[in-house]
């Protein structure tokens, strides 16, 4: 069973208290934008064999949205991170970098 | 290739069966190929298949990283039925169940296709309103289902409780000539079929790149070395994804586990497969006497073919408060596929931004039953370059143009 911390209440939740919210870190394109670039929000999704950035909330706890970085090959999680970011910490890319050096990096 | 029949058993018989030939050849891959099919599920070999019978193409190779049929076509609950909202899903899903009905006949292999019936319950009103519609649009398409009262239901499944205290039975929308089939057989049946034919079935085989000039494709890396091809068909399910990218494009879907589970082998007491969306559960009895249950997806993208714990508790819960004569049943096996789900819940058919590279991806969680239609379509657009009838709606594009076909409120959850 998948387990998060959440970062706002430190609880160690497992998943049937948390909800996934798919890709995290999504550049968002408003009215004006090219038929392109909709399509690539609102539809195209990161869909790796491997390290994996995404949003959760804790639907059963706190309510807040998170994001966690997580393998989608084995599970493992890497860590979670609070949501007011546009994108992962240094330190978390560098510590997933160090475990998986062939990994490419995020984006 | 020498017919299966009565008569070949008998004969067999009398010479302690050592006559039975091997069902397909298992070749060295050749230098090129007209084409390339990528994923010998049901999908690819059906693909493979009516590229032969339909357009007489049969210098084709069909390259596959495990084993055939090894993926969702061997991960599944065998459910074949056809009674879906959409015009272009109607249209696709029905061919592929006609095609079901004399595809032991056309491929001479039993599949076992066993059309019991499906039916769809209705659990709350809003379930109700939705499957009336849906038997409204069925019957402007030709696909003949059916709204049916509760007590209809308890009729043909003495078994279920249709007065449940969360949610009583309502009606059901009910396919009579829906069903099931073996669905090793289906992989099984159309690789003798196409090895038949002189197409080559490499197994075991990865591919490793996607090789292009000029915005064509013109071979694949693979495990096995390159192969050349003239034109290029990925009709894979969970790594669509993962394959397009070395092709150079994206595709939108994400992919995530579904589940199923089997019983212990009881007596015969369920002859209709039976589908509860409201409460997120599905089930059906196998000739061994195995129910054959399956549920709701994974939350979350994953490639473990595993599945949730929690998924297995929430249907078994469901299908016991529905059926409460399995309370006491022990499950025997349980798997994970990994299936791939596109926005509106709808598969890909049709080109790709790269030249002569066509693609068959996103059926989701509704693959067994499409196979034969999908092979069909999809053959098509590979011999003729343009997608037909069939497949026309289903492109890529349908996503930069915002035509959804969109049944993942029509099919409810389980599809």
């Amino acid at each position: 069973m998948l387990i998060l911390e959440c970062p706002y209440c430190g609880v160690m939740a497992d998943e049937t208290d948390l909800h996934g919210g798919g890709e995290a870190h999504l550049k968002r394109f408003g009215p004006g934008s090219s038929d392109d670039d909709f399509e690539t929000y609102l539809f195209h999704r990161a869909n790796p064999k491997g390290v994996h950035f995404e949003r959760w909330r804790h639907v059963s706890g706190c309510g807040k949205w998170f994001h966690a970085a997580r393998n989608t090959m084995t599970l493992e999680v890497y860590g979670t991170y609070p949501a007011q970011t546009y994108e992962p910490p240094k330190e978390l890319v560098a510590k997933i970098k160090k475990k998986h050096p062939e990994w490419g990096g995020w984006k | 290739m020498r017919r299966y029949s009565a008569f070949a058993i008998a004969r067999e018989a009398a010479r302690y069966h050592t006559g039975w030939e091997r069902a397909w050849r298992s070749p060295k891959p050749k230098k090129k190929y007209d084409v390339v099919i990528v994923g010998a599920g049901g999908h690819g070999l059906a693909t493979a298949f009516y590229l032969g019978k339909n357009f007489g193409i049969t210098n084709v190779a069909i390259i596959e990283k495990g084993w055939l049929g090894g993926g969702n076509t061997g991960r599944n609950t065998t459910i074949i039925r056809s009674n879906y909202l959409q015009d272009p899903s109607a249209a696709i899903y029905e061919k592929a169940r006609s095609l079901y009905e004399t595809m032991s006949q056309d491929l001479n292999y039993n599949v076992m296709f066993s059309p019991r019936g499906v039916m769809m319950l209705a659990q709350t009103e809003h379930e109700v309103r939705g499957y009336e519609r849906t038997a409204h649009a069925n019957a402007l398409q030709g696909v003949t289902t059916e709204f049916i009262s509760p007590e209809r239901v308890k009729e043909l499944v003495p078994i279920m409780n249709i007065n449940g205290p969360r949610y009583p039975v309502l009606g059901a929308l009910w396919q009579a000539r829906a069903g099931t089939a073996r669905h090793d057989a289906v992989a099984w049946g159309y690789a003798r079929a196409c090895s038949d034919m002189g197409m080559d079935i490499i197994q075991k085989c990865e591919v490793t790149g996607v090789r292009q000039e000029g915005g064509n494709v013109t071979g694949v890396d693979t495990t096995h070395g390159q192969i050349d091809c003239d034109k290029l068909a990925m009709v894979v399910a969970g790594n669509a994804g993962h394959l397009a990218e070395m092709a150079g494009f994206r595709l939108p879907m994400e992919s995530v586990a579904l589940q199923a589970l089997v019983s212990e082998p009881i007596k015969p007491c369920i002859d209709v497969v039976v589908m509860a969306n409201t409460v997120h559960g599905y089930m059906s009895q196998s000739d061994k006497g195995e129910l054959v249950i399956g549920g709701g997806t994974d939350g979350f993208n994953n490639y473990t073919q595993r599945g949730s714990f929690h998924h297995v508790e929430e249907t078994v819960r469901a299908l016991v408060e529905t059926f409460p004569i399995i309370s006491r049943l022990k499950m025997l096996r349980q798997w994970g596929g990994i299936v791939d789900v596109t926005g509106d819940r709808s598969p890909i058919i049709g080109k790709t931004p790269l030249g002569n590279c066509f693609i068959n991806c996103g059926w989701g969680t509704g693959g067994f039953k499409s196979i034969p239609g999908s092979g069909w379509a999809m053959a098509e657009t590979v011999a003729k370059g343009e997608p037909g009838s069939l497949a026309g709606e289903f492109g890529l594009n349908r996503f930069t143009e915002g035509r959804f076909i969109d049944e993942s409120v029509a099919a409810g959850v389980a599809h």
